[in-house]
């Protein structure tokens, strides 16, 4: 069924979509539709779930974490500061290994106060465990998110996921969502049926202290299962694809084939990219785009693979690691230099603060890399 | 849970996804904390049952007269100076 | 020979579901507080522990002592997950279950108080224990907000020991308007178990208050913790009452109370203090129970 609504909403009937039993959030901008979509919904008995509404950010996933250790289906929401002040529950819920999923609506961090659009959030939660994906439009949002918990709950990964979308251009910006029947979605999701949860005929004690002979073998589970959600993310993705019609994978490449110069996006610049690799063929230019759809784990053998040909590799960040560069950048090098992969490398910040990226913006990004050897980190439009 | 054996984890393929519990603290005699242990004396014991309900092992059995679990007291005498009639006597145990 | 004697007098339940070889210190009164609290609800119950004593008491992985399901986690999140786990299973269909918050006083009175006053507010269905031994004694005997005028801790030197008094949190929680209340000692095992059961049978956010000591904390002798609990009670130190709808009822009312200076002489923690420093004490003990007997006058049901 295709509806038009925005990211928010959309996010909120992916949510209901997954059957998602029981959901705990607090509102911030611009993630707002999303709690009220689903008090909606829930309120109207069309989600038969549980809405906590929750006095903090903090408090909503330590709730979703309690839910999903009961063995429930769960879901929460939030952006910026408040995924910030969620950070040691990140952590919890990661290595507790509760495969909730949450939307992340990708925004400025304050100071000084910022609602728009960019992923220092996300990114420096880049450590806690979580898979992240970032969305390019309205639909993915919604399809990321049934099968975000299909990925998560699967016993050989058993992660939560994040999925992240653009503040404004897609929370607030509205789209074509296909909506799934539920009957498609309960052949599609299996119940959710951990091994092991919170149950008193099977009582088992959860997360205690944990002694130097034990703490890294648990570690190096989370690296297994964070090498056989790269597989499930594929799997999951065809399997999407065959009852869905939508194809969505670890990267998605455009026009790279034969491209010299590749950029290298994510999130809603992704879209823009395509469009300026369309404009400059026009113009002759052989460029094309890898958009970087999920973050963590990092599709480190599929971007070797997309970038093997392209004589000049351009990194867009909207988002800043302080003191070195833009973070999908030296994850690119790092998996790049990992292959022996050796090329002129191009670490461009734009769009931070929300600040728009046009197909100009692209161009002008295009033109300098072409221009010029590699001087990274570049801060694109800055008023120097 | 009720067994006193102690978990083997050797490698990662024993272990589960996330730290959760696989046996009790059985295995854990905690006797070794003590350096004297309580003994009741029968023949003073009224079966007043104080000794048994302030135990916070619990290491002290329901029976009549009580009987404490001496691989597990740690030896706190918490029993001894709760026994309203003196029955429970310190005696020491350090080498 | 066979000659029958009789049973052993129990004047709470029988079944132990907390087991031993626990990592508890020697007479510690966190450990007897668990004990009492899973006779009282059975089996039928899912715990979630934040950072405190008994974080590690329990058990390190892969173990555990208590025979019921325990979530351990992060210091400040103790209510909402209760509320998460008790939600989340009402999501489904399955409240059977009694969810309980077992937090010490430092993620309760201080850093818990947040998530606290959220699930209280939406009146979740959870118990929440504070089991209370007035100080952060699992980092090492820091002072909290229920740390009392005149301790000693490692943050409050002798030389500067805690001033001001222990937070009200009790008054704090009936102020949300929660249907029960109650605040319990380790000295009086029966009202304790009692407390429990009731609170199992109410729907909504349920409070207890537990007076847990610490030997360890306190520098008190181990075999003294009992002594040292009903000694609370009996100076008006830790007063046993409970509000349950709003109606206040003292449970035990000292017949005579004993004087504060009893009760201190028994702890290292206060043995800096001066005949002055007592006397304060003394005065405010004496106030605070006054206001108590107040409000029981004036906020109670009628019928018993």
């Amino acid at each position: 069924m295709k509806q038009v609504m925005n990211g928010d909403f959309a996010a909120s009937y992916g949510a209901m979509s997954a059957l998602v039993k029981y959901v705990a959030a607090y509102p911030i901008t611009p993630q707002t539709l999303v709690v009220e979509k689903l008090s909606e919904l829930v309120a109207d008995g069309e989600m038969d779930a549980v809405f906590s509404k929750v006095e903090s950010e903090h408090s909503a996933m330590a709730a979703c974490i309690g839910a999903e250790a009961a063995g429930i289906r769960t879901f929460t929401a939030t952006s910026s500061q408040g995924l910030l002040l969620m950070c040691e529950v990140l952590h919890w819920a990661a290595r507790g290994r509760l495969p909730i999923v949450l939307a992340n609506v990708n925004r400025a961090v304050a100071p000084g106060w910022s609602i728009w659009a960019d992923a220092q959030d996300s990114i420096s939660q880049r450590d806690t465990g979580w898979m992240q994906v970032y969305a390019e439009d309205n639909q993915e949002v919604y399809d990321s998110i049934i099968m975000a918990y299909k990925i998560a709950e699967s016993p050989d990964v058993l992660l939560p996921m994040m999925i992240n979308l653009d503040a404004f251009f897609l929370s607030h910006t509205s789209e074509v969502v296909d909506l799934i029947d539920k009957k498609d979605i309960e052949k599609f999701l299996p119940p959710y049926e951990p091994k092991f949860k919170l149950n008193p005929s099977e009582p088992h004690a959860f997360n205690a202290l944990t002694s130097p002979d034990h703490y890294f073998e648990l570690t190096y589970k989370m690296h297994l299962a964070m090498e056989k959600a790269k597989k499930r993310i594929t799997e999951v993705g065809v399997e999407f694809e065959k009852m869905f019609g939508r194809r969505y994978g670890l990267t998605e490449s455009y026009r790279i084939e034969d491209a010299d110069t590749v950029l290298v996006t994510f999130g809603t610049i992704a879209g823009t990219a395509k469009e300026t690799v369309d404009l400059l063929r026009k113009e002759g230019k052989k460029v094309g785009n890898l958009k970087i759809r999920v973050f963590r784990p990092f599709p480190q053998e599929e971007v070797c693979e997309a970038l093997k040909n392209a004589k000049k590799v351009i990194v867009v960040d909207r988002d800043y690691s302080y003191g070195f560069e833009g973070a999908f950048f030296t994850e690119v090098k790092s998996a790049l230099y990992n292959k022996g992969v050796m090329k002129p490398l191009y670490g461009m910040m734009a769009g931070i603060g929300g600040r728009d990226v046009s197909t100009g913006t692209l161009k002008e990004i295009v033109a300098k890399a072409e221009g010029e050897d590699p001087k990274n980190p570049y801060f694109i439009g800055v008023k120097l | 849970m009720t067994d006193d054996k102690k978990v083997e984890l050797n490698k990662v393929s024993d272990y589960p996804e996330m730290p959760v519990s696989l046996g009790s603290m059985l295995w854990n005699k905690t006797s070794s904390w003590r350096n004297f242990k309580p003994v009741i004396d029968g023949t003073k014991c009224i079966g007043c049952g104080i000794c048994w309900k302030f135990c916070p092992e619990p290491a002290i059995f329901p029976t009549n007269p009580p009987t404490v679990d001496y691989d597990f007291c740690k030896g706190c005498g918490i029993c001894i100076s709760e026994c309203p009639t003196k029955a429970i006597s310190k005696v020491d145990e350090t080498r | 020979m066979n000659e029958k004697k009789k049973d052993l007098t129990l004047s709470i339940p029988k079944e132990e579901i907390m087991q031993p070889g626990h990592l508890a210190c020697q007479g510690c009164g966190a450990s007897l507080a668990m004990r009492y609290a899973l006779k009282a609800l059975g089996r039928n119950v899912i715990l979630d522990i934040p950072a405190c004593c008994w974080a590690v008491i329990d058990g390190p992985f892969p173990y555990s002592a208590t025979g019921v399901p325990i979530y351990h986690t992060a210091f400040e999140t103790a209510a909402a997950v209760a509320s998460g786990i008790s939600n989340g299973l009402r999501s489904v269909g399955k409240s059977g279950a009694t969810i309980m918050a077992w937090a010490g006083d430092g993620g309760t009175f201080d850093i818990g108080i947040q998530a606290l006053s959220g699930a209280a507010e939406r009146n979740d269905d959870i118990i929440y224990t504070v089991y209370d031994n007035e100080a952060y004694m699992n980092t090492g005997i820091q002072r909290s907000s229920a740390t009392p005028h005149g301790a000693w801790t490692t943050t409050t030197p002798v030389k500067h020991f805690k001033k001001g008094e222990k937070k009200d949190l009790d008054s704090i929680m009936v102020a949300h308007g929660i249907p029960y209340m109650a605040t319990a000692s380790i000295s009086h095992p029966e009202d304790l178990i009692k407390k429990y059961q009731k609170a199992a049978k109410i729907r909504g956010t349920k409070f207890l208050h537990v007076y847990a000591p610490c030997p360890t904390g306190w520098k008190s002798d181990p075999a003294m913790t009992v002594k040292v609990a009903k000694l609370a009670v009996e100076t008006n130190v830790f007063p046993i009452y409970e509000v349950e709808n709003g109606n206040y009822r003292i449970n035990i009312k000292p017949s005579k109370r004993k004087e504060v200076k009893e009760y201190l002489s028994m702890q290292g923690r206060f043995k800096h203090l001066t005949e002055e420093d007592v006397k304060y004490i003394q005065e405010n003990i004496d106030r605070k129970w006054d206001t108590l007997l107040k409000k029981e006058q004036y906020f109670s049901s009628k019928e018993k």
